[in-house]
């Protein structure tokens, strides 16, 4: 389901814009709806053209997101006076204004970056979300016969999940764009999962990834002023690498040494 | 109208760069990109897109200005590495090979953005344009750049042309490809450098994002129309180019449409509509058949619930009530009475004061299917072994599909049986 995460970052771009056009304004709430739908929407075309039209999955991934990208920049492009949107701002995000972005009430006192309260909000929602429905979220995951057996809605779920997906890529938009989420939604998973087999383990080494990539890949641009959200993801690949490599039982390395050290003929 | 016009001559050069340049991006793109539609691989055009920016950027930092063959080369190492990395990590950990796409792409892509918003900030002035490579600019393509397109397009056909043979193998049969004897590595990694090819090139016509549909859409929507390859490699190269095409007078009439994103929204709508209306593989086809097949099953399943009652009845042609029918079969209520209007428009029931009974026609009918069903039944139990309480539901569906060929060959083959498993009568007509 990797890329089906990678598609529906690319796809909530309409939902943003659109929820942009309709309301007239940049309220995080509007545009969490117009992209959690279009997220779901996303899904949703993907399995349709797989199941009915019998299209293999990677096409399908394929061709829904890349169409739905292209509507989202031809709104931009019609729409250019009127959204305060640009390309490069989807693409590749600019962490390093958030700071600027302020958040202040109508009295006027500053209550600090905006997008740190939108950040913060979709992390408690995610975790209420993963707390509350872990044991069927474990269960559609793993073993979805057994779930529909004993009354758990696959679909339901299914949908569920890939609505906070959506939520929680549209909270990165600002910061890290459409492309880096990607990395940060796979990339810390995709190296736990060489750690340990253990799913509750394996999401606590992945936010503890999650946090060391921001603290490194921040430090990183820093020191070299580049892109603060190009130095997380490249981190992001460093410690995947590490971890591919040295990892106790999946690395590459500790599985050469276990080749050598098998016998290699029958004494 | 004049627009048109204009647009058509090709009286303006500029407009000549455009068009063709998009055309033949797009269409050799296409080509390549049935080949990796085929061996199933359609995301992978998606990484090469977003892996060859870190390329791009190193290759300027080291050459220090943008010349387009050096930037070429740098985007094609690194979109070759990403490939290569993709590979294994997929085939040498218990990574999945989405979540190595997936990873690959970002981490490259990340690194590419780090790299250039380094360069963009080191203030060398030849840096501004480097960021095409992220949007592509179909519509400001000039002479210089067409020349590069058509080298690697003529690269590109040919290679396609010249190991036709050799890709169709590998995408359909790899184990009988390398049983005779096919260097498939090689040609693997030949079609691995096609791919890259395409995307470095197209990628600065169409942007990282959207060159994943040059790839896969024109390949995806060819597929609906035939089961040729060359066919389906015409079509989709003519789907490609006529997208190209499409997409340029879209920006050459409304001059601030982008290019790009309007070719992938026309080959999307090519695409859907063949999804839809494909005459053999389209859903909507696909659901009409299916619609064709099940009614087809409840009529006969009617006409043979009819036939049992007449048996054990030992009249066939007694009136009966809807309730009756129902204690047979069960049913919807509305299923049941669409499916005994149809049946007496077709001549195989008659109605009198809402009830029901056969014409000498549907009593053959109903004959027929119960005749199957009892057939198949003794041929599970003769021939495959299968206990006679497990033949039912096989029987049951089995029923429906079996043709008076195959009818013809189980009489011979079981000799004309007069009981099926169950000790009921087998009805000859």
């Amino acid at each position: 389901m990797a890329m089906v995460g990678d598609a529906i970052s690319h796809a909530v771009l309409p939902g943003i814009v659109l929820a942009f056009l309709i309301t007239g304004s940049r309220d995080s709430v509007t545009m969490l709806i117009g992209a959690g739908t279009i997220g779901v929407l996303t899904t949703f075309l993907i399995e349709f053209f797989h199941k009915k039209g019998k299209l293999q999955t990677d096409a399908s991934i394929g061709v829904t997101f890349t169409w739905l990208f292209a509507i989202g920049v031809i709104l931009i492009s019609v729409f250019a006076g009127k959204v305060d949107l640009d390309q490069d701002c989807v693409l590749y995000g600019e962490i390093a204004y958030v700071p600027i972005d302020l958040w202040i009430t109508k009295a006027g006192v500053v209550m600090g970056p905006r997008v740190l309260y939108i950040a913060g909000t979709v992390l408690l929602i995610i975790l209420a979300f993963i707390f509350i429905g872990y044991k069927e979220l474990f269960l559609t995951t793993f073993d979805p016969s057994f779930a529909t057996a004993i009354g758990i809605s696959t679909i339901t779920w299914h949908y569920l999940l890939m609505g906070a997906v959506s939520i929680t890529t549209v909270a990165s938009f600002e910061s890290v764009g459409a492309i880096l989420v990607v990395a940060f939604l796979i990339a810390p998973p995709a190296t736990a999962y060489l750690l340990t087999e253990n799913l509750v383990k394996m999401m606590i080494i992945s936010s503890i990834l999650g946090i060391l990539i921001s603290i490194s890949g921040y430090y990183l641009a820093a020191g070299t002023d580049g892109s603060i959200a190009g130095a997380m993801a490249a981190m992001s690949g460093v410690f995947f690498g590490l971890a591919f490599l040295f990892a106790p039982k999946e690395g590459y390395i500790f599985k050469i040494l276990k080749k050598q050290s098998a016998p290699t003929r029958l004494e | 109208m004049e627009t048109f016009i204009d647009f058509f001559s090709f009286t303006d050069p500029n407009v000549r760069y455009v068009v063709l340049g998009s055309i033949l991006i797009t269409a050799s793109s296409a080509i390549v990109g049935t080949f990796t539609f085929l061996k199933k691989k359609a995301l992978v055009g998606d990484a090469v897109a977003h892996a060859v920016l870190p390329g791009v950027c190193l290759s300027f930092i080291v050459y220090g200005e943008k010349n387009p063959l050096v930037l070429i080369i740098g985007a094609f190492i690194t979109g070759w590495l990403a490939l290569t990395l993709i590979d294994i990590i997929s085939s040498k950990s218990k990574i999945k090979e989405d979540t190595a796409i997936g990873l690959i792409l970002s981490v490259f892509f990340g690194v590419g953005i780090f790299l250039l918003t380094i360069i963009q900030k080191s203030g060398n002035a030849a840096q501004s344009g480097l960021d095409q490579f992220l949007f592509g600019k179909a519509a400001s393509l000039v002479g210089s750049d067409l020349v590069t397109f058509s080298l690697v397009s003529v690269i590109l056909l040919i290679a396609v042309y010249v190991f036709f043979k050799e890709f169709t193998l590998i995408a359909f049969d790899k184990d009988f490809a390398s049983t005779i004897g096919l260097p498939i590595k090689t040609m693997e990694l030949i079609l691995t450098t096609l791919t890259v090819l395409a995307v470095v090139v197209g990628i600065q016509a169409v942007g990282v994002v959207l060159m994943a549909a040059m790839l896969i859409t024109p390949a995806a929507a060819a597929r609906f129309w035939t089961e040729k390859i060359q066919v389906m490699i015409w079509l989709a190269a003519i789907f490609g180019a006529f997208s190209g095409l499409s997409g340029a007078y879209i920006s050459y009439v409304a001059p601030s449409m982008p290019t790009g994103p309007w070719i992938v929204i026309v080959i999307s709508t090519i695409a859907f509509f063949s999804f839809f209306f494909a005459p053999k593989r389209g859903i909507i086809i696909r659901y009409l058949t299916q619609k064709r097949i099940q009614r087809h099953i409840v009529d006969e399943n009617i006409l043979k619930a009819l036939y049992h009652l007449g048996e054990e009845e030992k009249n066939f042609f007694d009136e009966r009530t809807i309730e009756t029918i129902l204690s047979k079969r069960t049913l919807q209520k509305e299923v049941l009475l669409k499916s005994l209007r149809r049946l007496k428009r077709e001549g195989y029931l008659k109605n009198s004061n809402g009830y029901w009974s056969f014409t000498i026609e549907g009593k053959n009918r109903g004959q027929r299917v119960v005749k199957l069903h009892r057939l198949w039944e003794v041929y599970l139990t003769q021939y495959l072994r299968i206990a006679p309480d497990h033949v039912h539901d096989d029987a049951d569906t089995i029923e429906h599909v079996l043709t008076p060929e195959l009818e013809a060959r189980l009489e011979k083959l079981l000799n004309y049986p007069t009981t099926d498993p169950h000790e009921s009568e087998i009805p000859y007509a």
